[in-house]
């Protein structure tokens, strides 16, 4: 059995593992990391990556169906599911097999297997490492980094049976194209999965407990978002709740409750997108000594747990539950073990989160809401696709920039928006961010023309009322 | 439609400078390339060319001035084919508030590019501080406030005492001056040192760094004590007023130089907040001498190296064996320099300059000698670029043509040692139980002991010494 000493162990090898592993190579500290899966994590082999290329499929798709507005003419388009699928798990590989170089190019020591706290002491820390139920590896560290990530969160009775009822893992590798499909919740996960199906020509439903979906964003475009998704022939029920499921041979009837009443909605196939819970179990976390609560590990600013040694990251940790959180906040993490001058906290106001639904979903900061709800004076300003050439020229003239700034420094607080590329777009204003702009320098920047960029800075100048194209 | 012409930033770090002379005179017709002024920076006068053709119509700063900020407008130029007169009258307006002040120009003045020249003039109009055309940096137009009326403009980045930019966000700013805050007070947390919102917060919070008064109406002393690119250095020198002044012999009063005033000033906070020490040491140089015969005798040798040249080389060399004297010390950080750039003081009229030998550690002896003979040369003509006195990595100051036995200097930051070179000289040694003689000459190293120790130092003259006493491995 393999016995080595690490200056840096880190346990699981998803974003936030693997780049956490990297960095810690760059900083001179000899790193290892185990991995009980695959390289990539979640987020490479059955998440984000996966979902964009499914979902890049049915914005092909669409299109072409909208082909005649472009003055095109195709003759009736239809898809093979499992073509679609293959593409999928084709660009994962590519991304996985990836990482394993970029582990050997930065010397990083892969350990295939589950790792586990296994005792000693400060500065001194072991990790078990098991493979098939036999230890493989006795790792000893002076730091463990703990990236365990997490997985589908499971409702008594919505439990995920891998048939009739879905989780995100068996929404992404269909065996068939399901002709019916009960989403439940609308967070990012479960409106990616409907927007998909949707548009690959599924009758869609989804079931959302709060007042409206996609919680986690500004009010006004969670309206947008229902308002178009049910343009699309999405059926949206918020403030629903399934009750019970009854399965079928090939297709499952969920009971839901709503406003007090009760519906039977009859589907295919149902997808349970209902939150995530951290991996925080069979790691050796309780013989340490590591917090755990609601399923995840207590951290402090720079991920420590308080057991010397001992550090959480990512979707282990508290929210957002995000991948480039996990990078970033692993980053953060090794620069401090290191000393590095001038690191700071991650600050969860300036993590931009993106849903890659039609219309895309993207936004950084306070929502309007919470804006106000923390004593702030605020300027808000909007911007429609529709007033942008660009948007007119590519055929999506449906989408809102909407910007929140503090009325008496000019901090850009957040800024929202709907619409083609969102999720590319919202970078600018993560610098902006970062960089404590204020307005002016906002409206100073030069934005080139035509572009649904042009966007952002015309969602500042409104705010001031200054808008030049609305 | 005329154009203003600017006062030009003539180096990097240029924030103003002083009007030396006019080539130029109202009416006169000038095309690009045509030298307008002599423009003296802190360090050295420069030619200021014209860009464009045209006329000149108007000249708004007269010879002389001192402090023009740089992008001030110095003069107006009237395209072709318009009056020249009429342009003059069409900027006159912008500059109106200036214009009851300003002495005539003289631009008959004789063709002498020395500030000496000018000097004079200006003192007269420096002699009320606030009299004259000297414009201040913050003397611009306010800043535009957002047409709504919300919110303040940020103000433009504050600088501290000594000219430096104080690097801060915009939101920092913005809060800072709102809440009168001094951001030069404020320590930054950000990428390198950077104020963020949080550390202006903080400073708030804690109820510190006020402003010293407020920007719009401060009174005379505070002025003086907050003014962002203050000429005087904090512990503020005599004035020729100064009563003390009084009891001495009459005195001729010599302006201070742009050059002078860089003098005072770096030396000052040097010696005030570098802790030098030094180290001496004697090195016999008689083989160095036989060797430089040689050399300089050679067939054909189209050079003459000096002993300096081979003290640069040497102390080249010697930097190179121990990197860690090559350094500069930061509030951060101490930098190690990949490369000797060797700044040698050379004095010159009304003061001093360091012309840089750059990357003198792999010149040669020739190309040294030749380098430094050439940097002279322009430096007592007061023709050299910026770029061939900023920077430097080490110093080398030799005061040996004057016979002295040895000196210790002020360090020139943000550099971290200067070497003192005293005379060769004959010297009675003891060798092996015996009297000798041998050509001595006395080596004092002064560092800054922030980043270079002790014993690194010493290194670092053990070093020196052994290259200049078996000067044949200068060579290798």
């Amino acid at each position: 059995m393999a016995e080595s000493t690490y200056d840096v162990v880190i346990v699981g090898a998803g974003p936030g593992g693997y780049v956490t592993a990297i960095r810690a190579a760059q900083l001179g500290f000899k790193t290892a990391v185990v991995e009980a899966n695959h390289l990539g994590g979640i987020c490479l082999n059955w998440g984000c990556i996966p979902t964009k290329a499914l979902l890049r499929t049915s914005e092909v798709y669409r299109t072409i169906q909208h082909a005649e507005e472009y003055g095109l003419k195709v003759e009736k388009a239809s898809f093979d599911i499992e073509k679609v699928v293959k593409r999928s798990r084709a660009v994962a590989g590519q991304l996985t097999k990836g990482v394993g170089h970029l582990m050997k190019k930065n010397k990083i020591d892969v350990i295939d297997g589950w790792g586990k706290l296994a005792g000693g002491k400060e500065g001194a820390r072991k990790v078990a490492v098991e493979k098939d139920g036999k230890p493989v590896a006795d790792l000893t560290a002076k730091h463990v980094v703990l990236a365990t990530g997490a997985r589908a969160r499971q409702l008594p009775g919505l439990e995920v049976d891998g048939k009739l009822v879905w989780s995100y893992r068996e929404a992404m590798v269909p065996d068939m194209m399901p002709k019916s499909m009960i989403v439940v919740g609308s967070g990012a996960i479960g409106i990616e999965f409907a927007s998909f199906y949707r548009t690959m020509g599924a009758e869609v439903t989804v079931v959302e407990v709060m007042d409206r979906i996609l919680p986690v964003e500004d009010a006004e475009i969670s309206k947008m978002a229902q308002k178009s998704f049910e343009k699309q022939g999405m059926k949206i029920l918020t403030k629903a709740t399934v009750k019970s499921l009854k399965k079928g041979s090939n297709e499952v009837t969920a009971v839901i409750e709503k406003d007090g009443k009760t519906q039977e909605i009859t589907a295919d196939r149902l997808v349970s997108a209902v939150g995530i819970v951290g991996n925080v179990e069979g790691i050796g976390l309780e013989e340490a000594g590591v917090t755990v609560e609601k399923t995840h590990v207590t951290v402090d600013e720079y991920s420590r747990t308080g057991v010397p040694g001992v550090y959480a990251i990512g979707d282990l940790t508290g929210p957002p539950w995000l991948a480039h959180k996990a990078e970033h906040e692993g980053v953060v993490c090794i620069e401090k073990i290191a000393g590095v001058d001038g690191v700071h906290p991650l600050d969860v106001s300036r993590i931009p989160g993106c849903t890659y639904c039609h219309p895309q979903v993207a936004s950084i900061g306070l929502t309007e809401a919470q804006a106000k709800d923390q004593g702030h004076k605020v300027k808000v300003g909007r911007f429609s696709f529709i007033g942008n050439g660009k948007a007119i020229a590519l055929g999506e003239p449906e989408g809102l920039v909407k910007t929140v700034f503090d009325e008496k420094t000019g901090e850009l607080l957040g800024a929202h928006m709907i619409g083609a590329e969102v999720t590319e777009l919202i970078q600018g204003y993560s610098i902006a961010k970062t960089l404590e702009t204020t307005e002016e320098e906002l409206m100073h920047t030069v934005f080139p023309h035509p572009t649904l960029s042009e966007m952002m800075h015309e969602a500042v100048l409104d705010a001031y009322g200054r808008v030049i194209h609305m | 439609m005329p154009t203003k012409v600017l006062m030009p930033a003539l180096s990097p770090t240029m924030t103003e400078g002083t009007l030396a002379k006019w080539c130029v005179k109202e009416g006169d017709e000038v095309s690009s390339g045509d030298v307008l002024a002599e423009i003296e920076t802190d360090k050295a006068t420069m030619e200021f060319e014209a860009v464009d053709e045209g006329v000149i119509a108007k000249i708004l700063i007269p010879e002389g001035t001192e402090g023009v900020a740089v992008n001030e407008p110095i003069a107006i130029l009237a395209e072709e084919g318009e009056d020249p007169a009429e342009a003059a009258k069409s900027a006159g307006g912008e500059s109106g508030g200036k214009k009851a002040d300003e002495p005539e120009p003289q631009p008959e003045k004789a063709a002498q590019p020395s500030a000496d020249e000018a000097a004079p003039a200006a003192a007269k109009q420096s002699a009320g501080p606030s009299e004259g055309p000297k414009p201040s940096p913050s003397g611009g137009p306010p800043a535009p406030s957002t047409p709504a009326g919300e919110g303040t403009a940020a103000p433009a980045a504050p600088k501290t005492g000594s000219g430096e930019r104080v690097f801060a966000s915009p939101l920092a700013r913005r809060i800072a001056a709102a809440e009168g805050m001094d951001l030069t007070q404020v320590k930054g947390s950000g990428p390198h040192g950077r104020i963020v919102k949080a550390d202006v917060e903080k400073t708030a919070a804690e109820g510190g760094a006020k402003a010293a008064a407020p920007t719009s109406q401060p009174t005379a002393a505070t002025a003086q004590a907050s003014a962002p690119s203050a000429a005087a250095p904090s512990p503020a020198p005599a004035s020729a007023q100064d009563p003390i002044f009084q009891m001495l012999p009459p005195f001729e009063e010599v302006p201070n130089s742009g050059m002078r005033k860089t003098i005072a000033k770096r030396l000052t906070e040097s010696a005030r907040d570098t802790p030098h020490f030094n180290i001496q040491a004697d090195v016999e140089i008689d083989q160095l001498m036989a060797m430089r015969k040689q050399l300089n005798e050679r067939e054909g040798a189209d050079y003459k190296i000096s002993v300096n040249d081979f003290i640069i080389k040497a102390t080249a060399l010697a930097l190179k064996r121990v990197p860690d004297c090559n350094v500069a010390y930061t509030e951060k950080a101490t930098l190690k320099f990949s490369r000797v750039d060797m700044a040698m003081a050379v004095a010159i009229d009304g003061g001093l300059i360091t012309p840089i030998i750059k990357d003198c550690a792999s010149k040669g002896l020739a190309t040294i000698s030749r380098e430094s003979k050439e940097l002279a040369a322009k430096a007592r003509e007061g023709k050299l670029k910026p770029e061939e006195y900023q920077g430097g990595t080490f110093s080398i100051s030799n005061l040996g043509m004057f016979g002295v036995k040895s000196f210790s200097s002020i360090i020139n930051p943000p550099q971290g040692g200067i070497l003192s070179v005293g005379a060769g000289e004959q010297r009675p040694v003891v060798k092996n139980g015996a009297l000798e003689i041998a050509t001595v000459m006395t080596l004092s190293l002064a560092v800054d002991h922030r980043c270079i120790d002790g014993a690194t130092g010493a290194q670092f003259m053990k070093e020196l010494k052994a290259l200049i006493e078996d000067p044949i491995a200068l060579m290798l």
